[in-house]
């Protein structure tokens, strides 16, 4: 084995002949991480010793880093547990402590949990999950009673309301929100006009898309997707604050000034959204229905006289309040898990990050289930 | 990146001149020059705001200044394409402050990701170096498969120090690699450096308020002021007349630090 040791770029190589009664490994070149795979391929497929003594000379080692000084030392190590004695011939000093050192590091680290059959990591994980559910369910029933007590509280003494954040959440949750809000709600009137009324024509009661838009719009729609933007918009932005003063510890630094959270934050945040979502309701409702009017007359053969004498007479009174009514409960429901799971972040930036989303799909599932009972509700009362 | 046959002491291996780097209108450094020699440990030390973290976040290569050169391990960084940047990238290792471990992979993934990215390594072999830098920086063997989020601040620091020290850099980058630790902690920490660097032939640039730091292993001292840095032993610049640096090295926490030593010393 004949490498130019010496030069600056020459690869790390091994190999190994019988030398009288000696059994030599002979090392040279650059013994690096850049080269430790090929080092390492060498290794396992350099033939055993057939002496029970082995030189491993590293006189033409050039350059010698900790990954070298680990494949050194393995190779020491697994001729001495054969029972094979070793000794280091012609290393520098410097190379020579560096794999002492490696030597006194050579602890083996645990191997990593090993990883469950498939099958059951499945089922295990659906078991975790859906306890996971339950208690998140407990929990957040707890935390429904406590802003109960704290809203009722409020109520009770109106000046424990503390006014310039509740006007603050009011602009943020409710007064920025109208452009979007707005927009949104247009559209949505525009495309159940002309949904309707393509359906509609087969009959020849195209009339009867304003029906269609009047009780989609102020049943359902209106408030509905001003919940979902308002979740989207409000209820991460809660739990992204609370969660952020948390990690820092605000939260705690208010606890002990004698200041309760749940007063200071999560009052006004729960108020907010409670008076800002019906708002916002109404203003959808009109925005909504100004989209199938403006659809109505444009598109098809529908005067907006026409419109208006149709709206007036599918709609009732009760039509407009079975939208409205929700929109507080919505609200609450909103601000309720968003300042639940801005109160469950803990520690790491990370955990608001994966609260805030959860916080978001968490209140968008309930408000659409609860939209789903206040439906079977108002049938069942006939309304 | 390794030990060769001349361990080059006295060698240059990082050259700052007429550095200027300002964000906005505000200037941080003006005109800084440094040169830091192989094998050497040197603390970048200076009042809050005075751009110590700057300065290191600029030598590898974070921040951009807006003049002057960096020279490091001959490649003059501001001018460096990226596969020539990537590449002396694996010559340096740099240990932010809280470890900066990536939090979604154990210490062991942490440690192995740059010889992943970097080399072509098998696997069970980066296994096994990472296991060798996992104990040189301190680290129980248990404390492989933990995530940083279940590790003590100290923890993280060595398992971040271990990362750095994954390719067996030149040059290691420290910031404040003792704030948080109680002083066992950071005596054990300083003591570690010291060692690597014996074992690992490093360089090392460490921004530090910690003066035991700067009094055990710090061969020279870069005092940030006035935009520029003033650059001395212990020694001589205790005897400085500069009012900050006075201050800084006689202050009532100096001489509870430096005064037995330099007692010893002298």
């Amino acid at each position: 084995m004949s490498t130019d040791a010496g030069t600056a770029h020459d690869i790390g190589t091994v190999d190994s002949r019988l030398d009288g009664d000696l059994w030599r490994i002979v090392l040279a070149g650059q013994w690096t991480v850049a080269a430790a795979t090929g080092i390492d391929r060498a290794l396992k497929s350099l033939p055993s010793a057939t002496q029970n003594r082995v030189a491993i000379d590293m006189a033409q080692v050039s350059a010698l880093d900790t990954a070298g000084a680990w494949l050194v030392w393995r190779t020491i190590a697994a001729l001495n547990d054969q029972g094979v004695e070793t000794e280091l011939v012609a290393a520098q000093p410097a190379h020579t402590s560096l794999i002492d050192t490696v030597a006194r590091n050579a602890v083996p680290c645990p191997d990593p949990p090993r990883r469950r059959n498939a099958f059951i990591a499945m089922v295990e994980r659906v078991g975790a999950a859906t306890f996971a559910a339950l208690y998140e369910a407990r929990d957040l029933l707890n935390f429904l009673g406590l802003v109960v007590i704290v809203l009722a509280r409020s109520i009770v003494r109106p000046h424990r309301i503390r006014l310039t954040p509740l006007i603050f959440h009011i602009e943020q949750s409710g007064l920025n929100a109208i452009p979007i809000v707005g927009l949104i709600s247009f559209l949505i009137g525009v495309v159940l006009a002309f949904q309707g009324a393509e359906q509609l024509a087969k009959f020849g009661v195209e009339i009867f898309t304003v029906n269609i838009v009047a009780s989609g719009v102020l049943r359902e729609m209106g408030v509905l997707l001003t919940a979902i933007m308002l979740a989207g918009r409000s209820g991460s932005a809660f739990t992204a604050q609370i969660g952020t003063m948390k990690v820092n510890e605000e939260i705690d630094a208010m606890r002990t000034i004698g200041l309760d959270p749940m007063e200071v934050l999560v009052l006004p945040r729960m108020w907010a959204l409670v008076i800002c979502l019906p708002l916002l309701a109404f203003f959808a409702n009109v925005m909504g229905l100004l989209g199938g009017a403006i659809m109505a007359t444009t598109a098809l053969d529908i005067t907006f006289f026409q419109f208006a004498r149709q709206l007036a007479s599918a709609t009732t009174l009760w039509t407009f309040w079975i939208g409205i009514i929700k929109a507080p409960i919505f609200g609450f429901i909103i601000g309720l898990v968003g300042c639940y799971e801005g109160l469950r972040v803990s520690g790491s930036a990370e955990s608001v990050g994966r609260l805030t989303t959860r916080a978001v799909v968490e209140s968008i599932f309930l408000v659409i289930i609860l939209d789903a009972l206040f439906s079977i509700l108002f049938a069942e009362l006939g309304i | 990146m390794a030990i060769s046959a001349t361990n080059g002491a006295g060698v240059t291996v990082l050259r700052v001149s007429g550095l200027r780097t300002q964000f906005g209108a505000q200037v941080i450094h003006d005109d800084l020059e440094l040169t830091i020699k192989r094998g050497e440990i040197i603390g970048i030390v200076g009042g809050s705001g005075t751009g110590k973290s700057v300065l290191l976040r600029t030598m590898v290569g974070l921040i951009r200044p807006a003049a002057g050169q960096i020279n490091m391990l001959g490649a003059e960084i501001t001018a460096l394409n990226d596969d020539a940047r990537a590449t002396l990238q694996k010559r340096i290792g740099v240990l932010f402050q809280d470890g900066a471990l990536f939090s979604s992979l154990t210490v062991a993934q942490n440690i192995m990701l740059p010889l992943k990215e970097h080399t072509d390594l098998p696997p069970a072999l980066r296994l096994e170096i990472a296991e060798v830098k996992i104990n040189m920086v301190g680290l129980a063997p248990d404390a492989a498969n933990k995530y940083p989020s279940e590790l003590s601040g100290g923890m993280r620091k060595r398992a971040g120090l271990a990362r750095a020290l994954a390719l067996d850099p030149e040059i290691l980058f420290l910031d404040e690699p003792t704030a948080g630790l109680d002083p066992i902690g950071a005596a054990a920490f300083d003591q570690l450096i010291g060692e690597l660097r014996q074992a690992l032939n490093l360089t090392v640039v460490m921004v530090t308020h910690d003066l035991d730091s700067l009094g055990a292993i710090c061969d020279r001292i870069a005092v940030l002021l006035d935009k520029r840095v003033k650059v001395g032993t212990m020694a001589s610049l205790r005897q400085d007349s500069e009012p900050w640096i006075h201050e800084y090295f006689h202050g009532p926490r100096a001489r509870a630090a430096l005064d037995p030593l330099t007692a010893g010393n002298e």
